[in-house]
């Protein structure tokens, strides 16, 4: 993937401009994919989104499984969210690590108006006012200092101010420590009281569709055009007149503003929260989002949101899970290995290496395999694997030695690299069936923490991302 | 106020301080060529105290140890400090090289994915908490039985001597590096100019990947000097202590090597005296250790030692 990297020094590579060349290779599309994308660029984005909302609208209707309104819920605020993070990391291009925070604001604040503990009981509304304007106020003040400096010191300050909240809302008798706020109120609009999933369903989708309007109609404004210029060029929008700092801090603010809004509805729902609902890995699974779906691009983040949220519930039950995994490495094999035949052999070939090795093991270690099993449902899996009887020692090895495996393959090339990969895909089955697949929640997060890192080197724009040129 | 109780604070904060020190030098070193915040620099160090627990208890453990204490906490150091080297170069290479003209957000996210996937890996690895056993390997040290050192109010424990010295010694040593060897002049060059030291002659994917060697291996130190002192090691204390280790960096000064120094002591000593003197100071060291950054970039944006960058377009 970086093949000219490896070229001497007095090839053409001349500092971003060759970046940005080398991105543009990966913008060959064949004749049916613009096709379509024509087509679709013709509709107003404004009738795109209706359909959108309407669909989502009408799943909402036909599903009566609270399994999927949950889901479906899931998607939706954390789509909200990766929206919000997108004004700050995508469009002002500023490094918010603390975004998290202002979530668990939003939430916080509503546990306290309504709930039993200090016996307010506000009406939601009134609430989700206060919480908007109080975040936008507080993310004002967390970006305040580094205003004059660069982004590196805000990403640290912000990643600070998000321990610092977790450090807060975990020790405080205020909000209970780690054992949480309880028995919220659940959601009520002027005496209507908000109940069932399928309700905060909808209140979902409409928090989802405010705020995709209204980012909008900002991202379309002065100010979002501003803010574009800011990302591409901070000096040049100074030079033309462009307040910098007030347009950082307004990004900001409205990040901190919708991140609050999402934190509201979510604690409605979930009634009891805990300081660990607003950590880390809520901000991983947010950037994994946010630059899954590209930075910058609206419908690019709703693709993100519903693709990682419904992968992570998938990932959560191990028989789904199993099959996501194959299921992507073998898609991933068919939309990289080129040409053609290689999908084959490299396909077959590790099936056949597979019954060899897993043939081989059982015999000669009879004692720390499970016996092949032939019947039941997983007949080609466990005679395929090697499955340890004893997985905690082997799976570990097998799982560095994974990394170290799937890093060699990218150093090769040609030929050889496709031939390597029929022993390490075997190694990612083996790892995965002895190992991953048992911590099914550590491994949806090194998911998450793997696909940042090869997300922002093969494709940095992500699915529907804009390309854009930084000049240094 | 309590003179014995003060005298005690501050050796605690010197020694912890010494600690973030030393993660503050590796990642001063990768952002002074790279200008590129490492936030795996943190798991780096939680891998070297692994690496330093294996070691360890593959050579008997701390309670019977196959070899003269000395000499294990040698190796343990060694191994330690090879190995987040290593750790350092392949980070680079795979995650931070392929980006090197790319937009400057792109690095840092891949930063956060590190050190999320590092994170996360050791705990699925090695599993939840490990035990360095460090009473025992102390007495086992030099018979004392709990203080190296005691003289009026003051008590020092070896281990907290041996932290102390070692990053002094580290530091100095990094700071010859820098100034004085050929390497730290391609460094340095590097650090400037990046296109034009490659037009100079000088391989500069080998000096940044030279640097993030040396910046790691401080960090892997950090990690075995951080089990032997608080014994207690899990996969997280990677990001905490990062977090604290990138603060003592940023109050110091970014990018400078006696910054990171003076900024980790003054972490240290914050911590320790908020502990002490504060009321829940413990709990809430963290709360005061931000206002305290804080009120440096506010009064000072470049930090205690640092320059002021002055950019060119």
């Amino acid at each position: 993937m970086d093949d000219r990297s490896q070229q001497p020094p007095d090839g053409p590579r001349i500092g971003a401009d060759e970046w940005v060349a080398r991105q543009g290779e990966h913008r060959r599309q064949n004749e049916l994919t613009r096709r379509l994308g024509r087509a679709g660029e013709r509709i107003h984005p404004a009738f795109r989104f209706f359909a959108l909302v309407a669909g989502i609208a009408i799943f909402g209707i036909a599903t009566s499984d609270q399994y999927y309104q949950r889901v479906g819920f899931n998607t939706l605020y954390y789509a909200a969210l990766a929206l919000g993070l997108n004004v700050v990391v995508g469009w002002a291009g500023l490094l918010d690590l603390g975004y998290v925070a202002f979530f668990g604001l939003g939430a916080y604040a509503y546990a306290l108006l309504d709930s039993p503990k200090f016996h307010h009981h506000w009406p939601a509304l009134a609430t989700m006012v206060v919480v908007g304007f109080g975040c936008a106020i507080v993310g004002i003040l967390v970006s305040l200092p580094s205003r004059r400096l660069f982004g590196d010191y805000l990403a640290i300050i912000t990643l600070f101010f998000g321990q610092i909240f977790y450090n807060l809302v975990g020790n405080l008798s205020l909000t209970n420590g780690q054992n949480g706020m309880t028995n919220l109120d659940p959601l009520n609009f002027f005496g209507f009281h908000i109940t069932t999933v399928r309700q905060y369903f909808y209140v979902a989708l409409i928090l989802f569709t405010v705020v995709t309007c209204v980012l909008w109609l900002v991202n379309n404004s002065r100010t979002g055009r501003a803010w574009r210029s800011l990302r591409e060029d901070q000096m040049a929008a100074q030079l033309l007149g462009m307040p910098v700092n007030w347009l950082k801090l307004l990004a900001f603010a409205f990040g901190a503003s919708v991140a609050g809004l999402s934190g509201t509805v979510f604690a409605s729902l979930e009634v009891n929260i805990f300081p660990n609902n607003f950590y880390l890995s809520v901000l991983i699974t947010l950037y994994a989002i946010v630059i899954l779906g590209g930075a910058g691009s609206m419908p690019g983040v709703m693709l993100g949101a519903f693709t990682i949220i419904v992968g992570l519930e998938v990932l959560a039950t191990p028989d789904n899970a199993r099959l996501l995994f194959y299921a992507v490495i073998a898609a991933g094999l068919v939309l990289w290995l080129r040409p053609w035949f290689w999908v084959p052999i490299v396909i077959g070939g590790t099936v056949a290496f597979g019954f060899v090795v897993s043939a081989i093991a059982t015999a000669a270690w009879p004692d720390a395999t499970k016996p092949t099993s032939f019947g039941g449902q997983n007949l080609t899996m466990s005679s395929w694997v090697v499955e340890l009887t004893n997985p905690t020692r082997g799976g570990a090895y097998a799982y560095g030695a994974l990394i170290a495996a799937v890093l060699g393959v990218t150093l090769l090339k040609g030929w050889v690299q496709k031939v390597a990969l029929i022993p390490v895909l075997y190694l990612a089955a083996f790892a995965w069936e002895n190992e991953l697949a048992l911590n099914p929640s550590v491994t949806a997060e090194i998911l998450l923490g793997a696909l940042l890192i090869t997300l922002m080197i093969v494709r940095p724009t992500g699915l529907l991302g804009q390309h854009r040129v930084e000049i240094v | 106020m309590n003179w014995d109780e003060f005298v005690q604070l501050t050796v605690i904060g010197l020694t912890d301080g010494c600690l973030f020190a030393l993660i503050a030098l590796g990642f001063s070193i990768v952002y002074g060529i790279l200008k590129l915040l490492n936030f795996a620099q943190g798991d780096v160090f939680m891998i070297g105290a692994f690496i330093g627990y294996f070691v360890l208890t593959g050579f008997g453990g701390p309670d019977a140890p196959d070899m003269p204490v000395p000499l294990l906490l040698v190796l343990m150091f060694l191994f330690a400090m090879v190995g987040c080297g290593l750790l350092g170069v392949v980070i680079e290479r795979f995650a931070y090289r392929p980006l090197r003209n790319a937009p400057r957000i792109a690095p840092l996210i891949s930063a956060l994915g590190v050190s999320f996937f590092l994170q996360n890996s050791a705990l699925l690895v090695f599993g939840g908490d490990r035990f360095y056993g460090s009473a025992e390997l102390d007495s086992g040290l030099y018979r004392f039985p709990q203080y190296g050192l005691q003289w009026g109010p003051l008590q020092i424990s070896i281990l907290r001597m041996l932290t102390v010295g070692l990053t002094l010694v580290l530091c100095l040593a990094l700071t010859l590096l820098v100034a004085k060897t050929q390497i730290g002049k391609a460094m340095r060059a590097t650090a400037v100019d990046r296109e034009a030291a490659t037009m100079m002659g000088i391989n500069t994917d080998r000096v940044i990947a030279f640097a993030f060697f040396v910046g790691s291996a401080v960090s892997g130190a950090a990690g075995v000097m951080f089990g032997l002192m608080f014994d207690n090691i899990t996969n997280t204390i990677g990001f905490e202590n990062g977090l604290l280790a990138f603060t003592a960096a940023v109050i110091g000064g970014i990018g400078s090597i006696p910054g990171a120094m003076l900024g980790g002591v003054v972490v240290g000593l914050a911590q320790s005296y908020t502990t002490g003197y504060l009321p829940s100071g413990a709990t809430f060291q963290d709360v005061w250790v931000f206002s305290l950054l804080i009120i440096v970039l506010l009064v000072r944006p470049t930090g205690l030692l640092g320059k002021a960058d002055i950019r060119k377009v």
